[in-house]
């Protein structure tokens, strides 16, 4: 980076003499305004940590964790359908959104016109901008009723010999919930996937499409090869989106405390059964169980998202080089 | 290692094939897969048409003086003072905290930390801008909901301001090394302090850019719900001023509203949506037009 100027290092500067000492002051509220994220972040699990804790050491963390039922009157917690529930969504949602999000991306990174690219990213990129509750409302107003009657009585009369097809289709559901979940995180994909295709210098396309290949030829041989883990590290970072997201979720999903049986079951995401049951908890028992649910919803994004700059980072360095 | 991976053994009777055999199937595979794309794309598309046609429709006519000048009543009628009244109490305060330690953060990423201080600081922002607002929503719980014994709009407003800081810290950032070294090796050479040239040269020169980052940042902090649920709670009571006491806010009012089993009620879901919509929109709108930026976020919860 040759544009920044490059500084002596801190503690050099600490070390000059009174004249700095302005200079030092301000250094310091600057870097105590910057560590103050940092502290945030400690003290969130540190916090959950020590308010589950109890939570942990009654129920054991495998047994918390793979515990399936939550029953506030035996005052018996497990996270299990929760943490199902969780993935089954994310994982539902990407199925859709990672075909269509990378589709879309080589459209506006590859064959849109310039003047049709521009405004197109911009309204995909306003997707991402809908505050959660508004989709929410849609999800839970008009797509549940549409879907129930429409694909869900479809599928369930047609495949009704299918296991997890099967069953009385409800509208609030699993199905319902990973459709709006993979709307909302499709932008994610298409945005960073289509930046990490933008960086690919042109001439590795202008070599192929000159030894005769079609356009969609050499974005099948050389574009994707080159951009797979830029676009791969796109997706878990919408994976990631998906399995914290609350809002639309809690009000599409039909708060069922239950492992799904199948698309059309009822069921809950950890961040769902947050949003409901915190306020009407029944004490601090289950206060300290949801607390707990909040820190195993905190690493299990922070695994992914780590996951997902790593693979960001690095596709991006690979095509500045 | 070479930044792309050019298949190298299969590669020269591929190529020989590709430059005797344009045949009319390889041209229709090009056409139908390209236009395939742009079909994705659409698809994308047509749920944000949706969404936006519908808020409109089921709001309007729910919108009236009624609406903005009363706070709920009953199941026949009423309005969103309370919701409304919340969120402007809300968001300018978080906004009020979150700006200055945003920026502040930025300032010491961008220009006073060491490049290995920063990169371990820029690691921890990343990880809470991609934090689910839900668990912010829950340690302010803990924090400041449990030691003080009830649900506070001041809980809320730290949580909001939790979410908010470290995406303006990262725009801070990232708009601050924009600005050219000449710039700020021009001002030093004149003997300015390095924090005078911080304050008075680079952020004055990076002026709209940190604007941006805030107007992002408090059309995000403006859509969040889930840890408003849990801190400021939400209220049927027009709440101007009491801090420690609950508060509503426009999305508190949707979710609460969508719940319930009265056709006005959920029409004023509708109608708080379309207002919270104009604004998010409104303010990504006009920020991208101005600046040709993509957003920072766009993390709703």
């Amino acid at each position: 980076m040759p544009t920044t100027m490059t500084l002596l290092p801190l503690r050099d500067r600490l070390a000059q003499p009174v004249a700095r000492v302005p200079d030092r002051t301000f250094g310091i509220i600057a870097g105590g305004a910057a560590l103050l994220t940092m502290a945030a972040l400690l003290g969130i699990a540190v916090l959950l940590g020590i308010n589950s804790a109890d939570t942990f050491r009654h129920f054991g963390v495998l047994g918390f964790v793979l515990g399936t039922a939550w029953d506030v009157g035996s005052a018996a917690f497990g996270a299990l359908p929760f943490i199902a529930g969780t993935m089954i969504t994310a994982g539902l949602a990407m199925l859709i959104a990672v075909p269509v999000g990378v589709l879309s991306a080589l459209y506006l990174a590859e064959f849109a016109p310039r003047w049709l690219a521009t405004p197109l990213v911009m309204l995909v990129e306003l997707i991402a901008a809908i505050p959660s509750v508004v989709i929410g409302l849609w999800g839970l107003v008009v797509l549940t009723p549409l879907v129930r009657d429409t694909v869900e009585t479809w599928v369930s009369t047609t495949f009704s010999g299918v296991p997890f097809l099967a069953g009385a289709p409800v509208g609030s559901d699993v199905f319902t919930a990973s459709l709006l979940l993979a709307i909302m995180v499709t932008p994610t994909i298409v945005a960073v996937s289509r930046e990490v295709i933008l960086a690919l210098p042109a001439n590795y396309r202008e070599a192929y499409i000159g030894l005769g290949a079609t356009r969609w030829e050499t974005v099948v041989t050389v574009v994707l090869p080159s951009v797979r883990a830029g676009v791969l590290g796109a997706c878990i970072l919408a994976l990631g989106r998906a399995m914290g997201e609350t809002m639309a979720v809690t009000m599409t999903i039909g708060n069922a405390d239950r492992v799904p049986t199948g698309l059309f079951d009822q069921g809950q995401t950890i961040a769902s059964k947050i949003a409901t049951s915190f306020v009407e908890a029944s004490g601090p028992e289950e206060v300290g169980a949801l607390l707990g649910l909040g820190l195993i919803l905190m690493v299990m994004t922070l695994a992914v998202g780590i996951v997902a700059r790593l693979l960001v980072g690095r596709s991006r360095a690979a095509a500045a080089s | 290692m070479s930044a792309v991976a050019v298949p190298a053994p299969a590669t020269v009777g591929r190529v020989a094939r590709l430059v005797l055999t344009r045949t009319p199937r390889r041209t229709l595979t090009d056409r139908v897969m390209r236009g395939l794309t742009g079909v994705a794309t659409v698809f994308i598309l047509i749920p944000l048409v949706a969404l936006v046609g519908y808020v409109t429709v089921n709001a309007l006519p729910w919108i009236d003086l009624e609406f903005l000048t009363s706070g709920p009543v009953d199941f026949t009628r009423g309005g969103a003072l309370n919701a409304i009244l919340g969120s402007l109490q809300l968001i300018p305060l978080a906004t009020l905290i979150a700006a200055p330690l945003g920026i502040l953060g930025g300032v010491f990423l961008a220009e006073i930390a060491s490049p290995r201080l920063a990169n371990v600081i820029r690691f921890g922002t990343d990880v809470m801008v991609g934090l689910p607002s839900v668990v912010v929503g829950v340690f302010c719980y803990a924090l400041l909901v449990v030691p003080f014994h009830g649900y506070s709009a001041i809980a809320g407003v730290v949580a909001l301001a939790v979410i908010m800081v470290p995406i303006i810290a990262r725009n801070t950032e990232e708009i601050l090394r924009l600005v050219p070294a000449s710039v700020r090796e021009g001002a030093l050479a004149l003997g300015m302090p390095r924090w005078r040239v911080i304050l008075t040269v680079l952020v004055r020169a990076g002026l709209g850019g940190l604007v941006t980052g805030v107007v992002l940042a408090v059309a995000r902090g403006a859509g969040e719900t889930a840890p408003l649920l849990i801190t400021a709670l939400g209220s049927r009571l027009v709440n101007v001023g009491h801090l420690n006491e609950p508060m509503d806010t426009l999305p508190t009012f949707i979710y609460t509203n969508s719940g319930q089993p009265s056709p006005v009620l959920i029409g004023q879901a509708w109608a708080a949506a379309l207002i919270l919509l104009l604004f998010v929109l409104a303010a990504n709108i006009v920020v991208r037009v101005l600046t040709g930026r993509r957003s920072s976020g766009g993390n709703n919860r």
